[in-house]
Parts: structure tokens; sequence; C-alpha cells
């Protein structure tokens, strides 16, 4: 058993691929716990970031800077009286939230977060994660069904249209990554981890190969997550003007917390995806042309000199707040901040650790470019009108990926065509 | 491999038992008194006029058609997505032949009024 378990730790694979089901929930817990730590964060940093956009200073009391705001904020939703409308049906109405949590965080099973930082790897890796992450929709309409009530009922049926209707132009924009993978070999492949190890062959990330091609999907695919996961400028299913809440509306207490758990683990994990097929997944940049074991050395030191200089300005912080007695506690809570940052960068820098640690960092690190757009977004464009919506899911996304497939293809057996044509 | 796809039952029984979980040990936290007015449906502060299940436009439901004809040809694009350039130049056309037909009623549809939302 234990010899078994020890095992993995010289194997080179991950956990899925070498069948020891210890490692597998390992990783599954800590996947878990590292998604809900980033919804946590994203809470907090939503926040900050859309106060900070409209010049106002955003959640300042609980903890410095608001950092615990949002563990004071499911300790409110956790003994918060939870209604259910006597009209409703109660086991869809209960299943709902649970569904809309399962599926969400099941795209993570695929996402490689390194080479071997992935729960498991399956040869249908991609068809998977669209798979599961398209069935988001169900959760949704079984709550604004079972609600029973008809701002949910209207919520959840133009959430439904909304999500199936780009879910075809995201699709799309995938099929044309996965054509980029067999560009070098000949031989494509459908799993996230030989997507990027593609990427490293091909000396390219995806979203930059055959220039106008490759860019042009990826923000096809950016412009449909966005309005997968119900986020502004698309958030016609929560827009409180005109729907109350969508679907949520008759939700309380801790099942509406669920669906906000759902949403922050969806927009990661199309971000995932995203940062995957097009953004290079874990690699580091320039892997190929700054390689070498200097160079190597050089990269491994980044996620901890990263976090040394975040301790460093939560240092510089410290010893700017006002010396009042009644900021005591603020105070002190900066500075063990500043120290916990601090001791995590030292440790990040330990030889043995930081080469384990790298590729989580610098995946981390693309998805949360992809998230900063989304509060970016979020704050810029103004909601769309639900017709334009669908104007633009089905008249202009739709035929720009139909075409991005066909040019892809194009590039790729262009020899055989010119043979074909000048024989 | 099979033992590749293990992992995911694992995870769906651990993602089950933290939502529901979390929803049953809520219980023991909050209070719960219900009353009438709570069990209301929500509405503008007025009560709410019969069931909320009745009919709705049937723009969703061509929506929803559409998706599924959409959907299938996306599936049907991943195994030529992974094998065209061995397929090469007669894969391609084969392919094109299918988008053609594909584009044809995507036209259709559109001229058809069906993209139109009122």
């Amino acid at each position: 058993m234990i010899k078994n378990i020890l095992e993995y730790l010289h194997s080179n694979t991950t956990p899925g691929e070498a069948g020891n089901l210890f490692w597998v929930v390992v990783y599954v817990l800590l996947v878990f716990a590292g998604v809900s730590f980033g919804v946590v964060f994203m809470n907090w940093f939503e926040r900050k970031v859309m106060a900070h956009m409209q010049v106002r200073l955003g959640p300042m009391r609980v903890g410095p800077h608001g950092l615990l705001q949002p563990v004071a904020d499911a300790l409110k939703l956790i003994i918060k009286e939870d209604l259910m409308p006597a009209n409703a049906d109660k086991l869809v109405f209960w299943f709902a939230p649970v569904c809309v949590v399962m599926t969400a965080f099941c795209s993570f099973i695929v996402v490689p977060f390194g080479r071997t930082h992935a729960i498991t790897d399956m040869n249908i890796g991609v068809l998977f994660m669209l798979g599961v992450s398209s069935l988001g929709v169900l959760g949704v309409i079984m709550a604004g069904w079972a609600s029973n009530s008809h701002y949910p009922l209207m919520g959840s049926l133009r959430s439904g249209a909304q999500m199936v209707s780009y879910e075809i132009a995201m699709s799309m924009a995938v099929v044309s990554a996965v054509m980029m993978t067999s560009m070098a070999t000949g031989t494509g492949t459908l799993s996230m981890i030989g997507i990027v190890q593609a990427q490293m062959q091909q000396h390219i990330w995806f979203g930059f190969s055959f220039f106008p091609v490759g860019l042009t999907a990826m923000g096809v695919f950016a412009i449909a997550m966005v309005a997968e996961t119900n986020r502004a400028p698309f958030d016609l299913p929560e827009a409180e003007s005109e729907l109350v809440a969508g679907f949520m509306t008759e939700y309380s207490g801790f099942r509406w917390s669920l669906f906000f758990l759902a949403e922050y683990t969806s927009m990661m994990a199309v971000s995932s995806i995203a940062t995957t097929l097009w953004l290079g997944g874990w690699l580091r940049p320039f892997p190929n042309l700054l390689g070498g074991a200097n160079w190597d050395t050089a990269f491994s030191l980044i996620p901890g000199l990263t976090f040394l200089l975040l301790s460093a300005l939560s240092f510089y912080s410290f010893t700017l707040m006002p010396k009042l007695r009644s900021m005591r506690g603020s105070t002190l809570g900066l500075g063990g901040f500043a120290a916990l940052l601090g001791l995590l960068g030292a440790f990040m820098l330990l030889p043995a650790v930081r080469v384990r640690v790298q590729d989580i960092f610098w995946f981390t690190l693309k998805v949360a470019f992809f998230m900063y757009l989304y509060i970016w977004y979020r704050t810029t464009f103004p909601r769309y009108r639900f017709d334009q919506l669908m104007k633009i899911g089905w008249k202009v996304l739709l035929p720009i990926s139909i075409g991005v497939v066909i040019l892809t293809a194009l590039i790729g057996v262009r020899q055989e065509l010119f043979a074909l044509v000048w024989r | 491999m099979p033992q590749n796809y293990v992992p995911i039952f694992v995870f769906l029984l651990v993602a089950f038992m933290v939502a529901a979980g979390t929803l049953v040990v809520a219980t023991v936290f909050r209070p719960r008194n219900p009353g009438k007015v709570k069990g209301m449906s929500y509405e503008c502060g007025i009560e709410a006029i019969d069931d909320a299940r009745q009919r709705y436009t049937v723009r969703f439901y061509i929506v929803a058609i559409l998706f599924v004809v959409f959907d299938v040809e996306t599936i049907f694009l991943f195994p030529w997505a992974v094998q065209f350039k061995q397929l090469g130049a007669f894969g391609f056309l084969e392919m094109l032949v299918f988008l053609g037909i594909l584009v044809l009623g995507y036209v259709w549809v559109w001229k058809k009024g069906a993209l139109e939302w009122i």
C-alpha cells in the first residue's frame, strides 16, 4: 500500500494515467481546495478592482484592505435563513444548485496545471471539457423551472438560449485549435496535455500561429466564453433592471452562494480551456528560444521572486499604516500577511519545490489574465439587448468561426491542394 | 485507457458531497421559520398572478432546434480535425461539401428570419 503510494512520486505521469487511486483522491481534493480558494480570492479581487476603476476604495474594513471580506460574507450566508417558495418543486429546487456546482467543478478533471499536475489525461480531453461545461445550462433551467415564478423562468430560458447559441461558435473555435495540433506531426490530438506539448513542439502558442487565424479563433472563444458564463456585458439572465436576478431570484442564503461559487468556477474553467488551447498552458514564455539549463533556472526563480515582491509591497504598506490604537488590529494583520507571503516566496525558491511549482505558476498567471479581463469588461461595457446578443452569436461569431475552421484547414493541406491543381 | 476515466467518478462523488454537504451543514446554523408571506413567489410587491409555467415565445424552441443541428455538425468536425493532415486534400474537399450543405441550410434559416429576435 505505502510502497504503491511512494512509487507514484517517481513516475512522471498524472495520477489518472498511473491508475493510483490514493493520489487521484489527493489531487481531486487539492484541485477543489485550490479552485475554491481562487473563487474566494476572485470575490475580493473583483470588488477591489471594480472599486478602483470607479474611483472608490471598495471593502476596507474586514481585515487589511478588506482581505477577509469574502470570509465574512460566507459566514453571513451560512447563518441566513434559506427560503423556499411554497409552490416550488422541492426536489428540483434543492438539486439545481448542487447540479450547477458539480458541472462547474467537473471541467477541472482534465485541466493540466503542469505536465504531471492534472487529475487525469483523457484522449478526448477537449471534448469532455466542452461537454461538461455546456451541461451547466441544465442546472440553470432546473433552477428557473423549479422556482415556479415568472422572473426566474424567463431568466433561465434566456440563459439557456444564450449559452446554447454561443456554444456553437465556441466549439468551432476549438476545432480550429485541434487542427493546429497536427500541423507539425500529421496526427492531431484531443488530449489537453497533448495540445500543450504540440505547442511546445511547434515553438509557438496557437494564439499566435498563422498570424490572424489563431488570434481570430482565440478572439471568438474569448467572446463566446463570456456569454457562456453569463457575465457582463452578456449578463442578460441576471439583468437587474428587467429580471431582478434572473434564475436566482427565488434563491437565498447558502443555496444562492452555491450559484455564486459555480459562476466563478465556470469562469475559471473556461479561462483554463482558453489558456490551454491558445496561450500555451503551463509553458513558460519562450521555452525554446531561451532554452537551456541557465534560462530554466532563471525562469524557475520567478514564482518565488514574485511572492517576495508582493511581500515587500505589503510590508511597505504595513509601515505606512497610521499609528492609531484603533488600527492596531489591521496593522498587525497586514504585517502577518506580508510575513506569510514572504515565507511562501522563500519556500518557492527551494530547488526541490521550484521545479514543481513553476508550471502551476505560469498556468495560473495566464488564467488570471483572463479573469482580469472579465472584471475589466464588466466595468467597461454596457449590457447588450437580447436581440443584439442573439445577433452577435448567430450572425457574427458563427460565420467567423466557420471561416476560421476552413482557413486553418486550407493552411494545413495547401501543398496537397497545389499539387492537385498544378498536376 | 480505462483507468484514465476512473477519476471522473471520484470527482463527481467529491463534488456532490461538497455541494450537498455544505447545504446540509448550513441547516444546523441557519434559522428556519417559514411563513405564508415568505413562501410567496417573488413579484413586484403584489401577489403573483397564476402559475408561472405557461406558454412562452416559440423563439426559444427554434434556437434549441438550431443548436442541435449545428452542435451535431461540430461533433462531426472533431474526428476530421484530428486526422485532417493525413486525409489531405481529398478529406478537405469532402468536408467542404459537408460544410457547404450546412452553410446552405444556414443561409436559408437566415433568409427565413429564424435568427431574427423580435
